[in-house]
């Protein structure tokens, strides 16, 4: 409800003291060595905290999986708007246009900004070649599969950068308490900017203190950039020994945060008559971007969901990850398995057309059935029935019906055309392979003296509901009244490393270590598990009673144990990748204007099976809000870049869709339980953004014919592809938009 | 692209205005630079933080007030333009007419919901609007990143007269 009334404090919201603002000062180009800073003429700098890579009393670095990216650009810049100085004033008007007024002089370099083309010899910047991280997964023998198949089928696919457009945007709220360095902002993972920010400043855990506050959406966006405008901030507090609050403006937000890395995709397959998949070679690039970030934990999703939800005996998938200097790209959901998710399902179509197949029965007869297995060779047995995910969609859509009206429709309408389209696919929840065990994730909660209880995780609220979830689960597990649970704000002096929240995890692993930690607690409680309600809360109390006013807490714990099941071997990319996989099929139909070449989505269906649903407000929510946002992928979210820079970083020019340019979004689940997930839930956060994008694409190509290999179908896209197919129909003479 | 600042705007633009305006029912004096708009003076002048801050030009809506009853962005309205109008930010709306969009999943992050809000009351109360406009057209003006619009277009619905719950 506060969210409703305006009560709710963002960290823009928020106001400690006689706080400064801060500004951030930037590289203008993408490569180069720092010749000079220069402070404009006409202004009193006195009057401003002046923050360099000079002040940082640690390493300059804002780590995460490497310590490559500076917190502030020293001797050389490696992408356009790095940040190199910070500014800190009393007024927020002043100090945003001050920054405008310092100058930084870079002598330019050769820059990378082509992800596929080789690199110069002048252009290396990362290990020999620029591979930021390499990975091959081999599954039997696809180079033999290939020369011996019927039919091969070659198809190459590429997907643009996004902008997560979170409508809160980034900021941070710095100070220092009694030695303490305070940080205040919007974020996913409280536990990063630790990590971050202890080699930096130079400190350990007692003397930094990170809290989240209220997040207005995040979508990977904020899983590691917040890193760096809390080092920014906690730079300039420390230097101004003021509360600095560094908020940023929708234009640099857009312009200098991290985005979906932009791919490549190819295939080669190997097909029988019969629709049988023999071989599935596959590539996978990532538009790397400046700094190492997550991109080879990106890559390692996108290789590993490359493959899709089909049983092949003979597969290959080769990923790369390359530096550029671009704006580093980052977490957004679904982690590279839509790029990869865009290359398979769109060149399923393709497949499907060589043969002369229903796209539907070409996957059909792919699928996966239990004891089956993955690219990975990962056996799966879950008890899902794929065929029947993929034919509620069908229903619900009256696929071949649809399909076959549609198409007499068009060959009477010469001005609007329409198209059906479909995806298969499937999304694992957590993190990959041994990751949850490397995280050795924790959750407490805590017995209050008047009996009820606290969850306390580093778990966060960003919209997707993590509170109604841990409050439902533990309510559940003790047989209390949902008011008589409490969820903790993630505060790093009060709430145990519970992992970050990405990956599709929070409610599947995190809840069911909240699950376990509510056992933990009625156990040291002496209670057993019919022990419910008054009677858990009854026994906190009488612990309370019983420590008679002496210090300490009644505290249950649980931390990470790994399923049994999962067997995961990091060098050769083989075994159970995640512990389970959601499951899903969707249909998507258009309607392309050919006089303005504009794509409509008309009606979607989202068929998926995520293992019970534990919330079904919330877990519709997040399948209807990542369909959206995929679906502005696929048509609008289009990049100008010029030398590395966003030239679009406004909502006026980068579009993404209003109320209006969407249809109503029709969701279905099956649940087939996970026994290793909170009350039987497996992860939904990502698994909506994977398969919009080859399905409106697929559509694209049954309403017009055109290849659709390339995302996103902007109409100018439409157009020429449009165009390019009328002139080699017509031996030159060109379509026009009329 | 931005554009260009020179030195001698610095530190102010101008000698400050005062300006007089109704808001939230009570009447306010507020002496504002002449570039100040009334999305910030709202926000850091008076504390109403409810209303957000998207975009700063006129394309989310995060920011919609209404002035003299209207929605409106207030990022797009310099402060001194508002003398002697009348101004409602989403901290004056009846939280009981609000129920039915926490029930019908309208919001999620909730940084886009104050000005969502402050549109669908506006549409709620002037259910004629439907006569010559859908919800969704009528909605168009506040962007979501996280619903799907689905949740809020339900919601709008739920909230119009006689739909059991207004």
């Amino acid at each position: 409800m506060a969210k409703l009334t305006g009560r709710e404090r963002y960290v823009d919201d928020l106001s400690i003291g006689d706080h400064l603002w801060g500004a951030t000062v930037r590289s203008p180009c993408a490569r180069g060595r720092i010749r000079s800073i220069e402070f404009g003429p006409g202004v009193d700098w006195s009057k401003f905290t002046i923050v360099t890579a000079d002040d940082i009393p640690g390493r300059n670095a804002v780590f995460l999986m490497e310590y490559d990216q500076p917190a502030l650009a020293d001797d050389r810049v490696r992408h356009v708007h790095e940040p190199v100085v910070l500014l800190a004033h009393p007024s927020r008007d002043v100090v945003r246009r001050a920054a405008k007024l310092v100058a930084v002089h870079v002598d330019p370099e050769p820059a990378v900004l082509d992800f596929c083309a080789p690199p110069t010899s002048d252009q290396i910047q990362y290990g020999d070649d620029n591979v930021l991280k390499h990975i091959l997964v081999e599954k039997g023998s696809v180079e033999d599969a290939l020369a011996a198949a019927p039919i091969v089928v070659e198809g190459e696919y590429f997907t643009g950068a996004q902008e997560h457009v979170y409508l809160e945007t980034q900021g941070m709220l710095a100070y220092v308490e009694e030695g303490v360095v305070v940080i205040l902002g919007s974020m996913q993972c409280p536990y990063y900017v630790v990590k971050a920010l202890k080699p930096l400043l130079g400190c350990d855990e007692s003397g930094l203190r990170v809290i989240q506050t209220a997040t207005g959406g995040g979508f990977g966006g904020k899983e590691e950039y917040p890193s760096t405008i809390a080092a920014h901030a906690a730079l300039l507090a420390l230097k101004s020994g003021r509360p600095v609050k560094l908020v940023y403006d929708r234009w640099e937000d857009m312009a200098v945060t991290t985005k979906r890395h932009p791919a490549r995709i190819r295939h080669r397959t190997g097909v029988d008559e019969t629709g049988r998949l023999l071989a599935q070679d596959i590539e996978v690039v990532l538009d790397g971007g400046a700094y190492v970030t997550l991109s080879p934990v990106v890559l390692s999703r996108a290789v590993i969901h490359a493959g899709g939800p089909y049983a092949c005996d003979n597969v290959r998938i080769d990923g790369r990850a390359v530096f550029t200097n671009a704006v580093p790209f980052g977490a957004f959901r679904g982690f590279g398995a839509p790029q990869a998710y865009f290359g398979l399902e769109r060149h399923m179509d393709v497949v499907a057309a060589r043969l002369g197949f229903d796209p539907a029965e070409l996957r059909r007869r792919n699928l996966i059935r239990d004891g089956q297995s993955t690219a990975t060779s990962q056996t799966i047995r879950d008890g899902v029935d794929r065929e029947e995910v993929l034919d509620l969609a069908l229903r619900m859509a009256g696929w071949a019906d649809r399909r076959g009206e549609i198409e007499r429709r068009n060959a009477a309408d010469p001005l609007v055309k329409r198209g059906l389209g479909l995806a298969t696919f499937h999304h694992g929840a957590g993190f990959t392979g041994n990751g949850e065990v490397m995280l050795q994730s924790v959750v407490h909660v805590a017995g209050m003296p008047d009996g009820g209880i606290e969850v306390r995780a580093a778990s966060v609220e960003m919209g997707q509901g993590t509170t109604t979830i841990f409050t439902q689960l533990a309510a559940d597990r003790l047989g209390l009244d949902p008011d008589r649970v409490a969820v903790a704000q993630p505060d790093t002096h009060r709430v145990p490393d519970s992992g970050p929240s990405v990956a599709s995890r929070t409610a599947m692993v995190v809840g069911h270590l909240v699950e376990r930690a509510c056992d933990d607690l009625r156990s040291r409680l002496g209670l057993d598990g019919d022990d419910r309600g008054e009677a858990v809360s009854a026994a906190i109390r009488t612990w309370y009673a019983g420590a008679d006013g002496a210090p300490g807490e009644l505290v249950g714990e649980a931390v990470y144990v790994q399923p049994a099941h999962i067997e995961w071997n990091e060098e050769t990319y083989r075994g159970d990748a995640y512990g389970a996989f959601a499951w899903a099929a969707y249909v998507a139909e258009v309607e392309v204007d050919l006089r303005t070449c504009e794509t409509r989505v008309t009606d979607f269906i989202a068929v998926q099976e995520v293992g019970r649903v534990l919330n079904q407000t919330l877990a519709c929510g997040q399948i209807q809000g990542g369909v959206a946002q995929a679906i502005s992928w696929a048509l609008l979210e289009d990049f100008h870049w010029k030398d590395g820079a966003m030239q679009n970083a406004q909502l006026t020019n980068y579009i993404i869709p209003t109320s209006d340019d969407l249809p109503r979004i029709r969701v279905a689940f099956l649940e087939v339980p996970y026994e290793h997930g909170a009350q039987g839930a497996k992860g939904i956060g990502e698994l909506p953004m994977d398969g919009p994008a080859p399905a409106i694409a697929n559509a694209l190509a049954h309403a017009l014919g055109v290849e659709a290999g390339r995302i996103p179908l902007t109409p100018e896209r439409l157009l020429a592809e449009l165009n390019r197919r009328a002139e080699s129909a017509s031996g030159g003479e060109r379509r026009v938009a009329s | 692209m931005r554009p260009q600042v020179h030195a001698g705007d610095l530190p102010a633009t101008g000698p400050a205005i005062e300006v007089r305006f109704r808001l939230n029912g009570a009447e306010v004096a507020v002496e504002v630079d002449p570039a100040e708009r009334l999305l910030e003076t709202l926000r850091y002048r008076l504390g109403l933080t409810g209303t957000k801050e998207g975009c700063a030009e006129g394309e989310c809506g995060a920011c919609t007030v209404h002035v003299d009853g209207v929605p409106a962005n207030s990022c797009l309205i310099l402060t001194f333009q508002i003398e002697g109008r009348d101004i409602q930010s989403v901290e004056a709306l009846d939280e009981t007419a609000l129920e039915p969009f926490l029930a019908g999943g309208a919001t999620q992050c909730g940084a886009c919901t104050p000005g969502v809000v402050m549109t669908a009351s506006w549409v709620v109360a002037h259910p004629n609007l439907l006569q010559t406009h859908r919800i969704r057209e009528l909605m168009a003006g506040n962007l979501c990143r996280c619903t799907g619009y689905d949740g809020i277009i339900d919601s709008v619905e739920a909230a119009l007269p006689g739909a059991g719950n207004a």
